[in-house]
């Protein structure tokens, strides 16, 4: 079932203030309700990317268009989830979580309900008062996803949201993603270090050269998800393929 | 019982170390080093007839007008400037420079020019005030504002944060310690700044009650008035660290700026 294109990158080149050349000439369709991956070697330019496509970072060259519109900055369809958490280290993980919608004016009764929905979601229900610098580093990202959950945008993006989880909560994560989209209808657009949670979660990969950061593959593993639990899927021959592909590419760059 | 030691014995350990140091004072003053030194015990003895005859009190309350509208001042240009420089590219780059020099300098040597341009009044010692206390007021206020994580304020605009919303719940929080240090430093200086000016400009207060029994050779008096400020400065400041310890706990500041 080929699905509609929600966010559009065009000829998108990035040069950062002082000359670093991040991004040269990317464009990529996304598809709606999918998961798409960026993946590639540190410092290719997929935080860059991610942040361009977010409107958080103007490209030097090209353009982003969102379901049909060209964007030149953040929008309320778009709800990003930060590699360095970005919280509020004065406010307590309810009121991180409910920042999204505290900037929306949202009263503080209505936020609150709907933050404390998505903590227990990422399994952070006991820790509503606790502050930041309490928490461990898996558990500051887990509040950094409830805060982007929380606005219910239609696409998440998402900064390598699970490296520091350990492998149980990475599985359970990811489950709770693809669920997530089953039921929900979500976008993410997704970016990862590591080749098996690429091939595992995502219906296309994006794979990014070393700087400056250009396409170099697209891969869509193509796998049947449909009914079957993790083990069976990580035994599909597509799934083991993806990986495999991935790497035969991903090595050259090592 | 380990913890309630560990609570107990910084508190013997200043007592003792206070009862050292004046009985050195009293050995010292009875010795005598100097007989413009007098002992501890005679300054003690000095200090609460002071307090008696209602000498000291209204000494305080002249040294403090100054200094109060002072600082005040200072919190409210002072921290307004800061924060204009920490915002706007073009007021930091022709302050910037000025204030760093303005910060390291010995800025006590402005005061009898301060005299020479505005007279014996009160004007002059508050200007005194000002002039030490500002730099390090605007300076702190400036990098509160300029050090904020730009990470934070992505978010905020990620989540669609309007510009005032960035500066009311990401910029000034991030601040508030460094301002509120800013003022407490500022303080110290004014301290310093209104001492100086009551010694050289007009003696009023603490500068005069120093003044006067010098000159008719009071040196317990004198000591009892010096040390009084002496005193009465580092209990406010010290109060006030305390009251930023408790207001700004160093954890939710921010994990990375150490201030
Ligand atoms: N604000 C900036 N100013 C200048 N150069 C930058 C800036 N941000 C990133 N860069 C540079 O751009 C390049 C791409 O950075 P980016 O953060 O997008 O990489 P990344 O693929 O996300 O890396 P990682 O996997 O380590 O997170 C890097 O070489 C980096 O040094
Ligand atoms: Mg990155």
């Amino acid at each position: 079932m080929p699905a509609e294109t929600i966010v559009e990158v065009k000829e998108i080149d990035m040069t950062y203030e002082g000359g670093v050349e991040a991004l040269a000439g990317v464009s990529l369709a996304l598809p709606e309700g999918r998961i798409s991956t960026f993946l590639g070697p540190s410092g290719c330019g997929k935080t860059t990317l991610l942040k361009i496509i977010a409107g958080l970072i103007p490209p030097t060259h090209g353009e982003i268009w969102v379901k049909g519109k060209k964007v030149d900055g953040p929008g309320p369809e778009r709800a990003f989830v930060f590699q360095d958490f970005a919280l509020l280290p004065w406010a307590n993980v309810l009121r991180n979580v409910a920042f999204g919608l505290e900037l929306r004016g949202l009263p503080a009764q209505e936020r609150h309900a709907i933050a404390r929905k998505h903590i227990a979601e990422v399994g952070l229900k006991s820790f509503e008062a606790s502050y930041p610098h309490q928490l461990s580093g898996g558990m500051r990202q887990r509040v950094g996803l409830a805060r982007a959950l929380s606005v219910d945008a239609d696409i998440i993006l998402m900064d390598e949201p699970f490296s520091s989880v350990d492998e149980q909560t990475r599985r359970k994560f990811q489950e709770e993603l693809l669920d997530l989209l089953r039921h929900k209808h979500k976008t993410v657009i997704f970016v990862t270090h590591s080749i098996e949670e690429a091939a595992y979660l995502s219906d296309q990969i994006i794979l990014l050269s070393p700087r400056p950061g250009t396409i170099s593959n697209i891969i869509r593993p193509n796998i049947d998800r449909e009914g079957r639990n993790p083990d069976e899927i990580r035994r599909d021959k597509n799934y083991l393929d993806a990986v495999d592909e991935i790497w035969e590419i991903l090595k050259h760059y090592v | 019982m380990e913890r309630k030691s560990a609570v107990i014995s910084p508190l013997v350990w200043q007592l003792i170390s206070f009862a050292l140091f004046f009985g050195l004072w009293e050995i010292a003053g009875r010795w005598p080093i100097s007989f413009a030194f007098p002992p501890f015990s005679k300054t003690l003895l000095a200090l609460l007839r002071m307090l008696a005859d209602g000498s000291l009190p209204k000494a305080y309350l002249s040294t403090l007008q100054p200094l109060i509208i002072g600082i005040v001042l200072c919190s409210v240009a002072g921290i307004g400037f800061g924060i204009g420089m920490g915002l706007s590219r073009a007021i930091e780059w022709f302050s910037l420079p000025v204030f760093i020099i303005l910060q390291a300098a010995p800025m006590a040597a402005i005061i009898p020019l301060i005299t020479y341009m505005y007279g014996i009044g009160l004007t002059s010692k508050v200007l005194a005030v000002v002039v030490l206390a500002a730099p390090v007021i605007v300076m702190n206020s400036y990098k509160g504002i300029r050090n904020t994580n730009p990470s934070l304020i992505q978010m905020c605009r990620a989540f669609l944060g309007t510009r005032r919303q960035e500066m009311i719940k990401i910029i000034l929080p991030h601040a508030a310690a460094l301002i509120f240090a800013g003022l407490r430093l500022g303080l110290a200086m004014g301290f310093i700044g209104i001492v100086i000016a009551e010694l050289l400009i007009t003696p009023t207060g603490i500068g005069d009650l120093i003044t006067y029994h010098s000159s008719v050779a009071d040196y317990p008096e004198m000591f009892a008035a010096i040390a009084s400020i002496i005193l009465f400065a580092a209990l406010t400041i010290h109060a006030l660290e305390r009251l930023e310890q408790r207001l700004f706990p160093p954890e939710t500041r921010g994990l990375e700026d150490a201030g």
